[in-house]
């Protein structure tokens, strides 16, 4: 009823998203919306499927099986989209930054190159057009000296230079929807801070939607409207950023909260355990095997995603799986 | 005159250092930017006058600026690249001339690459790459191999069933496991690493971190650790070197160092670091300069919100600041400045 509600108004959203490589069930039922304008992290364990979602809406997924749907407003499921129609919607509303700008960028040609033949094929500008609009794009995301750097290519740049060269390739088209896979994991702090700053300013102006997987969850609360909360291929809580980390209600979410490490910390607890393998993921709540909180049903019913507070209207979306919550 | 700080050097300071670096230099030959089909070479210069000493049991931190050296200083440190000028010394002696001798520098001084997926062969299963140094080095018998295997991925945190999967399955996260289980296999006394815990979610990093922590404190393991995370580096590390182009800007004690910086761009760095629900800080302003065209005087000078003239023709070199710090700036912060 309520995630109803919300979707009516969503620019994106994903219903029931699974993903199973042979028998592993890399994604569980994922549902999450995310409204025009919006700013969204996911978070959670390494493997616990925050790329597969990227990748998947992009149709970047090789050799993994897809259901459920995801809708972006106007241009209808992007997982059942046809190639054709995908590459062009790629083109023009959905673009993506991935995790390893230095393995994203073609080695062999100059950086102007490629985002030249990007502008060209998706907005069909002529070579001059493209290569002004180039040299426009190279100057708002910070590279000065736009013209020379053109004909740079990849490895004479360093790595907070490519990583500004694929903010550039991925805003050419205008998107409507941008996913940002670890956008800043590999760039020192002051070079993250200034690239966050970009894309949410540059995204902001165009009322352009984004998703970011980060790790960092000081910088989810710092750059996201909302955050989800991903374990093991499902989604455990999601909600406002201020809700999920002020209030959370999942164990898991608190185990995240605990590990942050800020600076002048030295008394981490590291929790115990690893992620069970998909062969011996239990049939109810996959954190069952690590949690302090455990009950007895937890390992046998799978908990569904509740609302946290449906009194209070600004929790309204923060929904919450387990049963047994803080 | 400085700083009065709670933090101390664990590391002793008068024994004999492992690993030293006298004005080291490393300078690559690229082409001229831009001119692809020339023959041309121009010197870029990687690392400029780097001193450094690690001494035996430290921890040190290695953070800055992306493209400053961090990745080439380490490499030198494991005697993969040797230095263009100046000396690079393990035990007093040259550290490509110690590693060309034979396995044992290999073996004692373990690397965790920063680009982990890219360092693990893609037809090896985990198991057999784990087990590769275990043969290599000779360090079980073949019976055990398939044991110790399993205690390392235990070790780092993955499931036993991780050994018959390959490098293309797992992600990006647990890659970053098996890189580091092969660097411990060979049961070294000193680990370089780069980057070995960005990219990794806060509760596998904190798994990592401890672990690491605990093979420094209860094994005496000597770490030269680089990370972009701040938090990472007052957890794990006692002492912090900042880099900028090339250089060693400021180095000391980790917490004295990150409480109250003295070159600025140490500062920045700080203010940068992610806070929760606080605005993104702006951003210094302009752009780092190409390491082909240094500006004149000190490097920073063309962001430096504190230069001043003598910035743009002085260029400063690393001085000592008290408490075992030392920065290369020549109008350092005050503790209040910050
Ligand atoms: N090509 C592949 N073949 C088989 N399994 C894969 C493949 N790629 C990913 N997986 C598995 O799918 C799961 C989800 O991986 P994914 O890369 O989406 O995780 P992630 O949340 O992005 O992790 P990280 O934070 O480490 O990047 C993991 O268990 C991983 O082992
Ligand atoms: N093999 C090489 N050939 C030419 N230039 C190189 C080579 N390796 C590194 N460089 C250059 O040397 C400088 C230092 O690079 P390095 O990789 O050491 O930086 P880093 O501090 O590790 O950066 P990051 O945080 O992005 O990993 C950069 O300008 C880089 O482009
Ligand atoms: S459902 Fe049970 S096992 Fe799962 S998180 Fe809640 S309390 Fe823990
Ligand atoms: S020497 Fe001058 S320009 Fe350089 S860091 Fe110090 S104050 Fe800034
Ligand atoms: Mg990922
Ligand atoms: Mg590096």
């Amino acid at each position: 009823m309520m995630l109803q509600q919300i979707n009516a108004e969503a620019l994106l959203s994903v219903s029931d998203l699974t993903v199973h490589r042979g028998p592993a069930k890399i994604l569980d039922r994922v549902s999450l919306s995310l409204a025009k304008g919006e700013t969204l992290a996911l978070v959670g364990e390494s493997g616990a499927g925050k790329s597969t979602i990227a990748t998947a809406l992009m149709q970047l997924l090789d050799g993994a099986e897809i259901e459920g749907t995801a809708d972006l407003q106007g241009a209808g499921d992007l997982l059942s989209l046809r190639k054709r129609e995908m590459v062009k919607l790629r083109g023009q509303r959905l673009s993506m930054i991935f995790q390893d700008a230095g393995a994203a960028l073609n080695p062999a040609y100059t950086v102007g190159r490629q985002l030249i033949t990007t502008l060209r094929r998706n907005l069909g500008l002529s070579r001059s057009a493209a290569r002004s609009r180039a040299i426009e794009l190279f100057t708002q995301v910070g590279i000065n000296d736009a013209e020379a750097r053109l004909s740079a290519f990849p490895h004479q740049l360093s790595g907070g230079m490519q990583q500004r060269v694929m903010v550039a390739i991925a805003l050419a088209c205008n998107p409507d929807l941008l996913l940002a896979d670890e956008p800043t994991s590999a760039l020192d702090v002051t070079i993250q801070a200034q690239i966050i700053r970009l894309i949410l300013q540059l995204t902001r102006e165009r009322g352009a939607s984004c998703i970011f997987v980060l790790h960092d969850l000081a910088l989810a609360s710092q750059s996201c409207d909302r955050i989800v909360v991903l374990y093991a291929g499902q989604v455990v809580e999601s909600g406002p950023s201020e809700e999920v980390l002020k209030r959370h209600r999942h164990p898991y979410t608190r185990q995240l909260e605990s590990c942050v490490l800020e600076i002048g910390r030295k008394d981490l607890q590291a929790p115990e355990g690893t992620v069970p393998s998909h062969d011996q993921m239990p049939a109810g709540c996959r954190f069952a095997t690590r949690c302090p909180r455990a009950l007895d049903r937890c390992a046998r019913e799978a908990p569904p995603l509740t609302p946290a507070d449906p009194a209070r209207s600004d929790a309204r979306d923060h929904l919450f799986a387990c049963w047994n919550p803080e | 005159m400085m700083l009065d700080t709670a933090t101390t050097r664990t590391a002793p300071s008068r024994t004999a250092p492992i690993f030293e670096l006298i004005e080291v230099e490393k300078v690559f030959q690229v082409r001229p930017p831009g001119r692809r089909f020339t023959r041309e070479k121009v010197g870029l210069r990687a690392l400029d006058g780097v001193r450094l000493s690690v001494e035996k049991g430290a921890s040190l931190a290695l953070v800055g600026e992306s493209g400053s050296g961090k990745s080439t200083l380490l490499r030198m440190v494991a005697g993969l690249d040797a230095p263009s000028g100046g000396r690079a010394l393990y035990h007093g002696r040259p550290i490509r001339e110690v590693r060309a001798e034979g396995p044992g520098f290999a073996r004692d001084v373990a690397m965790v690459y920063q680009d982990a997926r890219g360092s693990l062969d893609p037809r090896m299963t985990v198991g057999a790459l784990i087990a590769e140094p275990l043969r290599h080095f000779g360090i079980v018998p073949k019976a055990q191999e398939e044991t110790r295997v399993g205690e390392l991925l235990e070790r780092v945190g993955l499931p036993a069933d991780a050994a018959k999967r390959y490098p293309s399955g797992l992600s990006g996260g647990q890659v970053r496991r098996v890189a580091i289980a092969r660097a411990l296999a060979s049961e070294p006394s000193v680990l370089v690493a780069d980057e070995a815990v960005s990219g990794l979610d806060v509760s596998t990093q904190a798994q990592l971190l401890t672990l690491l922590r605990k093979l420094q404190q209860e094994m005496g393991i000597t770490l030269v650790f680089i990370t972009h995370d701040l938090g990472v580096a007052s957890y794990l590390c006692e002492q912090i070197a900042i880099m900028y182009l090339g250089r060693i800007v400021e180095t000391g004690p980790t917490d004295a160092v990150l409480n109250a910086p003295a070159h600025p761009y140490a500062a920045a760095l700080r203010g940068a670091a992610p806070r929760f629900f606080e605005p993104i800080p702006e951003p210094l302003p302009g752009e780092i300069p190409s390491p082909l065209d240094l500006p004149k005087g000190c490097r920073f000078s063309t962001r430096c919100p504190m230069a001043q003239d003598d910035c743009r023709t002085r260029d400063p070199q690393l001085g000592t600041l008290g408490a075992g710090r030392a920065v290369a700036c020549l109008h350092p912060l005050a503790p209040s400045d910050t």
